[in-house]
């Protein structure tokens, strides 16, 4: 406890911020003041301690009361003929009342973080992959490639945890682990070993990641290459590398979606991935997707287990109807196909919704700002601050109890949407 | 409310009742005894109908990592099978890997009340929690998965007293919400880690020097020990291998007489006769099952066409992986624990090999001679969609449809069974035992799979149909806690089951060595491992049934 007697100290709090998810927090709370005291980073400290101002949600600007804002939606929503729910930062049972109002209203779901995530969806649903999990990484990588992202400026604690922790449960020397940046290289130096080697980069423009990825496959199969460079890379270098791929015990081959925003991003993740799954003809080697910050992975694996889709279906016709380009959020609202949109954000202050045509509603954390009010706006609670709730990790394997950790009195996405969908 | 069903024709194995005229009285979701005062609410005229209690599916795959990457890998198969909203019903999708709304409301309308996720890794068990309490209708629970983790592997291999062992395990089955222990390929996925390729059941981990076979023997004992009713759920080592008949063989023989449930018998009953080295070892397995009484098995039938294998067994599945079809498959390494691999499939009747997998699994079924220790699955959807169940009794019960379809199949594989020449019909008696006095006995569910005075009343009323696939695809009446749920085949009402959950003692002391494992090597915490009684009740609509242990279980 400190100084203050009324403050609260929690301790293994987990964070939703990251999708990494660590659950090493610290947090102190007094009164709706949260702050991170233990292993916070520069993405979990706004995360927790962004202040909560406004608390009153409104309609056209004006102060009224939840069940006034509610039954306006729903007024709303009755009468409108292509509905939208997005953005969808939100936790499991968020998750699941945006599904039920979507079912019960004939909307269409898409997430915020879907341009990214559907980078490795579409690979899924094409080829499938072969991948691993953080615990595993942490106790097994020998060989870290990373693929065109800049690790720690989005998941800060990455290194510490998995890949410069203390000790691995097989005995491995934790300094014999090599980091090999292929693309962008990193911001700082989180992938320096605690005793100084820096990670070898070979550089090249992310744009040029298809070329010289194909390349890297051709080579980690044996093929022979004409060419001296591709890309500006030499590709002696990429068969340096490639060796080391088929050499490794357990190497990892790791992507931000979210970073590779080039042309033809799927197909260099797919061919990443294929590269993996002959890689492990003879030894192991995985893919680690990371991503999935802000219940991204929630409310696609929420959506999977309820309707048999991930984000981007609709259920305009009565039934779940999936298209991963026809039911893109940005795409509908842009060509102004939507007459009405619910925008959820209950983590990011920052994650408003597109300008559009669409009635807007926006389900927002406190403190969210708007060049154009929305025609609603309720200010929300927080998954794991202002009330309980489960997000999944990045690897889409692992779920994180969040907790509430002070008494807001802010509605959650599931009380609003729930009293919505009752309300219709 | 007193509710009477009048005059049905009772099928109750449970209590030696077999086709018997008797009323069932209900009152407050329980089956009771006639009133005294004779007063009913309401009477249903179920004259002539046939009464069994309501079927437990107990290994069928429906919630959990594998089984949504297995959603989400195929949209194409969804596209098959759409289902509309209705007044009633929630929209979803779904043949082989249907979303959770469809897969409870297709199990009741098939008289199912009870279905068993018999792969919950402990890392993942918070999410297949979260999809079973998606699931509506029925009553479900999971068999948490141990064999590949490296805490237990870390235990042998430093030759920890089985009291420890027991410990481990009755924490794990406490903290993940389970009713039962499961192996899969035991310590073949750690294997795969290190790029062992196969693990025979006397073959070392070349990490850790733990053979398959020392790993049955401590989970079995500690199941045993520690008075879990569900034996150790075995699937076992060198699934789908040619010749892993041998394998299936010392692994009944190598259990020693304590209980053990071998699942999916039918991917583990191949020998390596014939031209195409593929045969049957069904006759030798049923045998060796006859003769072992500590030895319940499910058969694992695959029918024929499309569906999706989704396993624990990652090695095995990354060696099936290329006979995916459509051609895309998953592997993964999970959390020092575990791993799963997700691989499409299609069973093909002109494959001499799927239709020997075919006969394999009905010459299992007909051979085994006692229906209370063989179940019928599909290891859904590893086989076949759950919904095929109709369809497979029909095979069981009717030799003349039986050999008709085996007459279409490979003709070569025809000539490499002797299933024409099984005369055994299935009786409804042993299709009561199969699918529900046997399975719920087999669980550990002291209230369900019978319709004994102060049991759930969980009540499928068919009408007798001498074509059985239509006889149990559309009960007349299903009845959950007493609520009727299914009308002529369709849903009317929706209400969420119960978890099914066992709580063992353990000693706390487990912990210390566990939290200094989470803290040193995990990316977890130990407390946020743990899943709640409250996760399970969720928004309200969960609830959790402890259901008692054996006498005489330790600690």
């Amino acid at each position: 406890m400190t100084e203050n007697s009324t403050a609260t100290v929690w301790h293994e709090v987990a964070s939703p911020f990251c999708g990494i998810a660590s659950d090493d927090l610290t947090i102190e709370v007094n009164g709706n003041t949260v702050k991170v005291l233990e292993n916070g980073d520069a993405v979990t400290r706004p995360g927790f301690e962004t202040p909560i101002t406004d608390t009153q949600p409104r309609i056209n600007g004006k102060e009224v009361t939840l069940d006034q804002a509610v039954s306006h939606i729903a007024d709303l929503l009755i009468n409108s003929k292509q509905p939208l729910i997005a953005g969808l930062g939100t936790d499991l049972n968020g998750a699941r009342a945006a599904m039920a109002l979507a079912d019960k209203s004939g909307a269409t779901i898409d997430s915020y973080y879907s341009p990214a995530a559907f980078r490795n969806i579409l690979v899924l649903q094409d080829t499938g992959y072969m991948t691993t999990t953080l615990t595993e990484v942490r106790n097994r990588v020998d060989l870290l490639v990373v693929v065109g992202t800049d690790i720690e400026s989005t998941f800060p604690r990455f290194y510490e945890r998995m890949v410069w922790n203390k000790e691995s449960m097989f005995g491995q020397d934790i300094e014999s682990r090599e980091v090999i940046y292929l693309g962008k290289p990193p911001s700082g130096d989180a992938s320096t070993s605690p005793k100084g080697k820096k990670a070898q980069v070979i550089a090249c423009d992310n744009a040029d990641l298809p070329e010289v990825i194909s390349v890297l496959r051709a080579l980690v199969k044996g093929k022979q290459i004409q060419a001296e460079t591709v890309a500006g890379v030499a590709v002696s270098d990429l068969s340096t590398l490639a060796d080391k791929l088929n050499a490794a015990k357990y190497s990892v081959v790791t992507w931000s979606a979210g970073q590779l925003d080039i042309d033809h991003a799927e197909a260099t993740i797919q061919n990443v991935c294929e590269m993996i799954k002959e890689i492990n003809a003879t030894t192991r080697s995985n893919g680690l997707p990371i991503g999935g910050k802000e219940g991204d992975t929630t409310v696609n694996a929420v959506a999977s287990w309820q309707s048999g889709y991930p984000m981007r279906t609709t259920f305009n016709r009565r039934f779940p109807d999936y298209d991963p380009f026809l039911n893109d959020s940005r795409r509908i609202l842009a060509n102004d196909e939507s007459d009405f949109l619910i925008w959820v954000s209950s983590f990011n202050t920052t994650v408003t919704p597109p300008q559009s045509s669409a009635n807007t509603i926006v389900l927002g954390r406190s403190g969210m700002q708007f060049e154009t009010e929305p025609e609603v706006y309720i200010p929300v609670g927080v998954p794991g601050i202002d009330h309980e709730g489960r997000t999944f990790r990045s690897d889409s394997v692992v779920s994180v109890p969040l907790r509430k950790l002070r008494d807001s009195g802010l509605p959650s996405v599931f009380e609003v949407l729930s009293a919505v969908e009752q309300a219709l | 409310m007193l509710l009477k069903l009048t005059g049905g024709r009772i099928f109750d194995p449970a209590h030696d009742v077999n086709d018997v005229v008797r009323d069932i009285y209900i009152r407050d979701g329980r089956i009771v005894e006639k009133p005294t005062d004779g007063r009913v609410d309401e009477e249903i005229d179920v004259s002539g109908k046939v009464i069994m209690a309501g079927a437990i599916d107990m290994h069928t795959h429906i919630g959990g990592g594998k089984v949504n990457i297995a959603r989400t890998m195929l949209p194409e198969d969804h596209a098959e099978a759409v289902y509309e909203r209705t007044e009633l019903l929630r929209s979803g999708t779904g043949h082989a890997a249907p979303s959770t709304l469809t897969t409870g409301y297709r199990y009741a309308e098939m008289g199912y009340t009870a279905g068993f996720e018999p792969a919950v890794l402990p890392i993942n068990a918070r999410q297949a929690h979260m999809e079973m309490h998606d699931t509506p209708i029925i009553d479900k629970g999971g068999y948490v998965m141990l064999g590949s983790d490296d805490f237990l592997l870390r235990m042998m291999a430093a030759n920890s007293d089985q009291e420890a062992i027991n410990n481990y395990v009755a924490w794990t089955i406490n903290h993940a919400q389970a009713v039962g222990l499961k192996v899969v390929n035991p310590g073949g996925i750690s294997a795969f880690k290190f790029n062992q390729r196969k693990l025979d059941l006397d073959e070392k981990n070349d990490f850790y020097g733990v053979t398959p076979r020392d790993i049955l023997h401590r989970l079995s004992r500690a199941v045993q020990e520690i008075g879990v009713p569900h034996p150790l759920h075995v699937h076992g080592c060198n699934l789908g291998v040619p010749g892993n008949m041998q394998t299936t063989l010392d692994t009944i023989q190598g259990a020693e007489g304590v209980p053990m449930h071998l699942t999916h018998i039918q991917f583990h009953s191949y020998g390596t006769e014939g031209d195409f080295k593929f045969s049957s070892g069904a006759a030798e397995i049923a045998e060796a099952i006859n003769k072992h009484k500590n030895i319940t098995v499910d058969v694992g039938q695959i029918l024929f066409g499309q569906t999706v294998t989704a396993s624990g067994d990652n090695m095995r599945q990354f060696a099936g992986a290329p006979h995916a079809h459509p051609n895309k498959w998953v592997c993964m390494d999970i959390e020092c624990e575990a791993g799963c691999g997700v691989v499409p499939f299609k069973y093909k009747d002109q494959s001499y090999v799927n239709a020997l997998q075919w006969m394999i699994g009905l010459e299992t079924f007909l051979m085994v001679d006692d229906p209370w220790r063989i179940f019928l699955t599909t290891d859904h959807p590893n086989g076949a969609p759950f919904t095929s169940y109709p369809h497979l009794i029909k095979l069981l019960m009717d030799k003349s449809f039986r050999n008709d379809m085996l007459s279409t199949l490979h003709p070569e594989a025809q000539k490499a069974t002797h299933l024409a020449s099984l005369d055994r019909e299935y009786s409804l008696y042993e299709i009561a035992i199969m699918t529900r006095a046997g399975a719920a006995k087999l669980v550990g569910l002291a209230d369900r799979g019978h319709l004994g005075i102060g049991a759930a009343a969980d009540i499928t009323v068919y009408t007798d149909n001498s074509d059985r696939e239509k006889m149990f695809e559309k009960p007349d009446y299903v009845f959950k806690d007493g609520e009727m749920v299914v009308r002529q085949g369709q849903v009317i009402k929706i209400t969420w089951g119960t978890t099914h959950v066992v709580k063992p003692e353990y000693d706390v002391s487990i912990e210390k060595p566990l939290q200094q494992y989470f803290d040193k090597f995990h990316t977890l915490k130990m407390s946020n491992f743990k899943i709640s009684n409250d996760e399970i009740i969720d928004d309200g609509r969960g609830s959790l049934t402890i259901q008692p242990l054996h006498k005489g279980g330790r600690l």
